[in-house]
């Protein structure tokens, strides 16, 4: 029985991955929208794009090797598997022992590299210009990330996410000074990978100002569609991650049969204070210039090594 | 005598390498014969010698007595665990550079085949005997013959000056690292009569002259195996080397010296010391960092992948140096945790280097380039060879579910499972460690995106291009060899595991099988199942039953057609092949955030140029601050004692007389 | 729990430390020495109320006026009036100073475990954040070369001082106390005369132009 219920719970978090993703691009879009006065789009108009996209014929470059067709599937992949892994409706999951935190991160990694490789793959100056600044922006933030990652498996002895979100909420209340220095690394981290303000502006039309959107500008079509998929499934995983680490209350554990179906509110209330959150710190911020992102990343970095001492320091 | 039988095959196989090198020699111009015949000899027993290797590594310790050694003084040899796993590193990294070279070596070069077919065979038999050897005079003996022979290799193009220089230099530090390793091994010996193995494990050294045989251990070795600073002939040697002998190199050569650090720090030497171990790591992290920075700024291919060498044997000695650490403080469980991280990084770096190194053999066969400046586009001509590096890159990159990722995941493992070391300093200190090794691994996969989207990627930045060719047969069995070399290093690693779990409880007295054993062979688990664990086969289905689920749905959901049409480019009307990155624009944000790493030469061209010019010349700054003020020392003080050549048989003739006076004054006393 | 919210405290003081020695502009600069005072302030009324110790209440209302109230207002009139640039560029690179700063952050945390041992107080392990951010505080008055982020650097070491003064002996004795915000007053005024003789001759407030009044 128990097995049903996993298996299950699994599946099932990776279907609302899948559907609620867009959703959640389309809400931080509309409170970006009402922060700046403006007459926000419908939620559903990610859902909406990417049907159309889905629709059209893909145009693909001349110049464009095997790996290049194969490349938004393989992406694609990687970040549903990540929404699996990542603990938001159960904390018993059967792939839980397959990827913990660090495979997890290297997951992450595996879908970067292959979209840099993508958009080397036609030879464009735009390609490689994206694919560049991708990797620099990825070489500190994935540690910074890592470093996050481990400053919370210090306090729970562990690096499987399932077991940290476990220990977490069967642990009384406490606050952790080493997880406060965490979060805000973890915050920084997230507006980085995700090509958000003040890294990298996810709305523009200036090719030499992109780093995310320079990487995809070759794709069309159904191509087009699965890679911008991916960027909100990206998103949702980093944020259900935030959520997992630093708020992990609600989360049902096994033998809670009625636990799934109170941990889906749970989960979109969660998910909507944190769209409002980058929302809300999107607005206020203005974009980097290329070479003050690696000392905002640094000072990221340097934060989640500091939460590390801070906890060998204080003992929490 | 059943049970020697396994060190009856270590010796048939050195003795079969030696009879093919020796058949080389013979058959001198016959190259086919050499090539389509030999090599894949060679592999065939490369092949017996892993087997054998994993075999003995389960097994008992072995120990004979060679006939051929010094009267009085034969060649000790033993096969214990340590011997075997490096036995069968070495065997399943030459049986896929044998059946490389089987198709590189088909054509003329400067050297006849078959001479490089005998000083292959010479080295490798003498790295086997190196294993193997049980006694001091043994090991140097094969340490000589495995760096001459080396060097012989790396100057197989001896008509380029350049290649001439870099065998030079490689012989030269080569020999500095073996003139302190005389030291190291006399000093280890000073009171057996015999220098044997055995007799030096009975010693007890005292603190002073164990921490001196440690550093010229580390020393000696380093010079062998790249560490900072006397790592300044690896980005000269293994470029300069044919293809496949940068392979065998960079895979298993510098591994020797890897091999000879933990057979004297944890085998011979008794006891350890916390300040040695942190020493070491302090080392290993510094050449792991500066490796990596500097290939990701390299134009030339094979000296990224030299550079990126020097990475990963920095990553290695960092957790020997962790493992030493936790050893001095009693921490037994943590320090095989470790070395058994250390030593699958051995072999996973020896798969993933050997299959780059062989890739760019292949590059350089059909295209004639080594500077990625002048390569691209290489995917749709050479699928082959792309498909494989592309793999490598991947593993390089320490990506899951690729052997590299293993390593890296177990050594992170190590550090985050320590409960905390009893000097609280050195407590803090790990932090830094953990953040510099997870930066290395994310710059290791920035260089590998340039290394692989530079060369194979794009479109090709010369019209030659596009008449490469792929690679041939033998070389792509080679590739096949390797490939799954690293990707069964990925999706299996508990067996390998088990086997380090062998080695560990020789050198350090536990090991982490227990933990491994407990969990099957799908699962990694290093402690329990709670704390972390890793399915590298699970990983893989899942993901790939994600991709093809995803395949299916869109493409059976959505009938739409796929059209071909020119570069998108932004709309802009004129796009060419100059227009991409190239290899120097690509590593230009490393060069910007890392400046004082190098010394850089720049000619900018100004706006006002007719014809502009950039030029960008990027030196390791070791050569600065350090070569060369010790060269220009030596210098000076040898133009002092040169004034004693005269060039006079008479002054020559007082000399003599002099020391004749004084010899006999001095005995009279 | 008290012990806990003194943590954060400390660890978030910390964080504020790190954050000015990454601040390029001086506004926000002024406004996070504010949040840095009202820190301070917070924890020395917290361990008022646990130790029941009513000196330290006056401390921590003297702190608040000199520290959050006054010199901020004073700072920010003078770049005001000033008109000076709004940027500091660091002599050192920010990366670096980072770097440097963790170091700084790993010794204060060694020096301070054995001296905490002997300590009485609640908050005896926040000495070695009180100490970092001493070290972090002085490193800035180093690698800056505009006069109010120095003048900010040696506020915030007198902050991390009373802190630690807090933190291991519950509070300075009060005439302690007294005379040292009467020295910081004392000195902010010397510096903003400062500022002023160096807008008139200088144009700017970048230290180094009072190099080259060297005697001759």
């Amino acid at each position: 029985m128990s097995a049903y219920y996993e298996f299950f719970s699994q599946a099932l978090e990776m279907v609302v991955a899948l559907a609620a993703a867009p959703l959640l691009t389309g809400w931080v879009n509309q409170c970006r929208s009402w922060l700046q006065n403006k007459t926000a789009p419908s939620l559903f108009q990610p859902h909406r794009m990417l049907h159309k996209l889905f629709t059209k014929e893909a145009v693909i470059a001349e110049t464009a090797s095997p790996l290049f067709r194969l490349e938004p599937y393989i992406i694609f992949g990687c970040m549903t598997l990540a929404c699996g892994i990542i603990p938001t409706l159960s904390t018993s999951l059967p792939l839980s022992p397959a990827a913990d935190a660090i495979a997890l991160v290297g997951l992450l990694a595996l879908g970067r590299v292959f979209l840099a490789l993508a958009a080397m793959d036609i030879g464009t100056a735009f390609g490689t210009l994206g694919a560049r600044r991708e990797m620099f922006v990825a070489f500190l933030a994935e540690p910074a990330l890592l470093m996050v990652l481990f400053s919370v498996s210090l306090i729970t002895r562990s690096t499987s996410l399932t077991a940290i979100v476990y220990d977490l909420t069967h642990r009384p209340l406490a606050i952790y000074p080493s997880l406060a220095f965490a979060g805000i690394a973890f915050t920084m981290v997230l507006l980085a990978e995700n090509a958000r303000i003040p890294v990298d502006n996810p709305a523009t039309h200036l090719e030499l100002t992109m780093i995310h959107e320079a990487m995809i500008l070759e794709h069309s079509g159904r191509n087009l569609a699965l890679m911008e998929w991916s960027a909100s499934l990206k998103l949702y995983a980093y944020l259900c991650l935030g959520i997992t680490i630093f708020f992990p209350w609600g989360i049902p554990d096994t033998g809670h049969p009625f636990g799934l179906i109170l941990a889906l509110p749970i989960l979109a209330a969660k998910l909507a204070v944190g769209g409002i959150l980058i929302a809300l710190i999107e607005t206020a911020s203005a974009k980097l210039r290329i070479f003050r992102v690696p000392e905002f990343l640094a000072m990221a970095f340097l934060l989640a090594v500091v939460g590390m001492l801070v906890h060998f320091l204080l003992g929490a | 005598m059943a049970d020697l039988r396994l060190m009856d095959c270590i010796f048939g196989v050195a003795v079969g390498w030696l009879a093919i090198g020796i058949c080389g020699l013979l058959l001198i111009r016959h190259t086919r014969f050499v090539a389509r015949v030999l090599f894949p000899l060679s592999a065939l027993v490369g092949c017996v010698l892993g087997f054998a290797g994993i075999v003995s590594t389960f097994g008992q310790i072995q120990t004979s007595l060679l006939p051929i050694g010094l009267p009085n003084l034969p060649f000790h040899v033993r096969i214990d665990n340590l011997s075997s796993y490096f036995l069968f590193v070495q065997g399943i990294v030459t049986t896929g550079v044998s059946l490389f070279s089987a198709g590189y070596f088909s054509r003329e070069e400067d050297t006849p085949a078959g001479l490089i077919c005998l000083e292959y065979h010479l080295c490798i038999a003498s790295i086997v005997l190196l294993l193997i050897a049980d006694d001091a005079y043994a090991f140097l003996f094969a340490w000589e013959i495995m760096s001459l022979t080396a060097t012989a290799l790396v100057v197989a193009h001896h008509k380029d000056p350049e290649v001439r220089y870099a065998g030079y230099l490689y012989f030269l530090i080569a020999h500095i690292g073996a003139f302190c390793l005389l030291f190291c091994f006399g000093l280890l010996g000073i009171n057996t009569d015999d220098y044997a193995f055995a007799s030096i494990r009975l010693q007890r050294p005292d603190l002073m002259v164990g921490s001196f045989i440690f550093f010229l251990a580390l020393f000696g070795f380093g010079a062998k195996a790249g560490f900072l600073p006397l790592h300044i002939w690896l980005p000269e040697a293994h470029p300069a080397a044919p293809s496949p002998i940068s392979a065998l190199m960079s895979a298993f050569i510098l591994k020797t010296g890897i091999y000879g650090i933990l057979r004297v720090s944890l085998d011979l030497l008794p006891i350890q010391v916390w300040w040695w171990g942190g020493i070491a790591l302090a080392i290993g992290l510094a050449t792991a960092l500066f490796g990596v920075v500097l290939s990701a700024v390299q134009t030339d291919m094979k000296r990224l992948l030299a550079y990126s060498s020097i990475e990963n044997i920095g990553l290695i000695l960092a957790g020997i140096g962790l493992s030493i650490l936790f050893k001095a403080y009693g921490m037994y469980a943590l320090a095989a945790l470790s070395l058994t991280a250390a030593l699958f990084h051995v072999a996973s770096h020896a798969a993933f280097k050997s299959l780059l190194f062989v890739g760019t053999g292949s590059v350089l066969h059909s295209t004639g380039e080594r500077n990625l400046g002048r390569l691209g586009g290489l995917m749709r001509f050479m699928p082959w060879t792309a498909w494989a590096a592309l793999i490598g890159s991947l593993a390089a990159s320490g990506l899951p579910p690729l052997g590299g990722f293993v390593s890296e995941w177990l050594l992170l493992q190590s550090f985050l499972l320590t409960p905390g070391l009893p000097n609280s300093f050195l407590n803090m200190l790990i932090p830094i460690a953990t953040a510099t090794i997870v930066l290395v691994g994310a710059l290791a996969a920035y260089v590998m995106v340039k290394f692989f989207g530079v060369i194979y990627l794009g479109q090709p930045r010369e019209q030659k291009l596009n008449d490469a060719h792929d690679a041939g047969v033998w070389e792509r069995i080679g590739f096949s060899w390797l490939v799954i070399a690293c990707v069964g290093l990925g999706l299996f690693p508990v067996h390998v595991v088990q086997a380090l779990d062998r080695v560990t409880h020789l050198l350090l007295g536990d090991g982490i099988g227990n933990a491994v054993a407990a969990s099957g062979w799908l699962q990694l688990v290093p402690d329990t199942s709670e704390r972390a664990s890793y399915m590298p086969v699970v990983f893989l289905v899942v993901l790939l039953a994600c991709c093809i689920v995803a395949y299916l749905l869109v493409r059976h959901v959505y009938h739409v057609k796929t059209r071909r049409s020119g570069p998108w480019a932004c709309g802009f009307p004129i796009m060419n092949a100059r227009m991409q990155d190239t290899a120097e624009g690509f590593g230009q944000p490393i060069r910007h955030v890392f400046g004082p790493f190098f010394r850089m030469e720049r000619t900018l061209p100004s706006a006002f140029d007719k014809k502009p010019v950039y030029k960008i010349k990027i030196e390791d700054p070791l050569w600065a601050w350090f070569y060369r003020p010790i060269a220009a020392i030596t210098e000076f003080v040898s133009s002092i004692v040169g004034l004693i050549q005269q060039r006079r048989i008479a002054v020559y003739l007082l000399y003599t007389f002099l020391t004749l006076m004084f010899l006999l004054l001095v005995i009279n006393q | 729990m008290p012990m806990q919210i003194l943590n954060l405290f400390a660890a978030l003081m910390l964080l504020l430390t790190f954050a000015m020695l990454g601040q390029r502009k001086i506004m926000t600069l002024i406004q996070l020495f504010v949040l840095h005072g009202l820190m301070v302030v917070a924890s020395a009324i917290l361990i008022a109320y646990q130790t029941h110790n009513h000196h330290l209440y006056y401390s921590a209302a003297l702190t608040f006026a000199v520290k959050v109230v006054v010199i901020p207002l004073i700072l920010r009139k003078l770049l005001l009036s000033l008109s000076v640039k709004r940027e500091v560029d660091p002599l050192v690179n920010v990366p670096t100073t980072m770097l440097i700063g963790i170091v700084l952050v790993i010794i204060a945390f060694n020096l301070a475990i054995p001296v905490a041992a002997l300590s009485s107080s609640i908050a005896s392990g926040t000495l070695g954040i009180a100490l970092a951010c001493i070290f972090l505080s002085f490193m800035m008055m180093l690698v800056r070369s505009n006069a109010v982020p120095q003048v900010i650097g040696f506020l915030s070491m007198e902050n991390g001082l009373f802190f630690a003064a807090t933190a291991v002996t519950d509070g300075m004795p009060l005439l302690v106390e007294l005379g040292v915000a009467l020295a910081v007053v004392g000195g902010t005024l010397v510096v903003g005369l400062f500022m002023f003789q160096m807008r008139e001759h200088f144009d700017d407030l970048n230290v180094r132009n009072l190099e080259q009044h060297k005697e001759e």
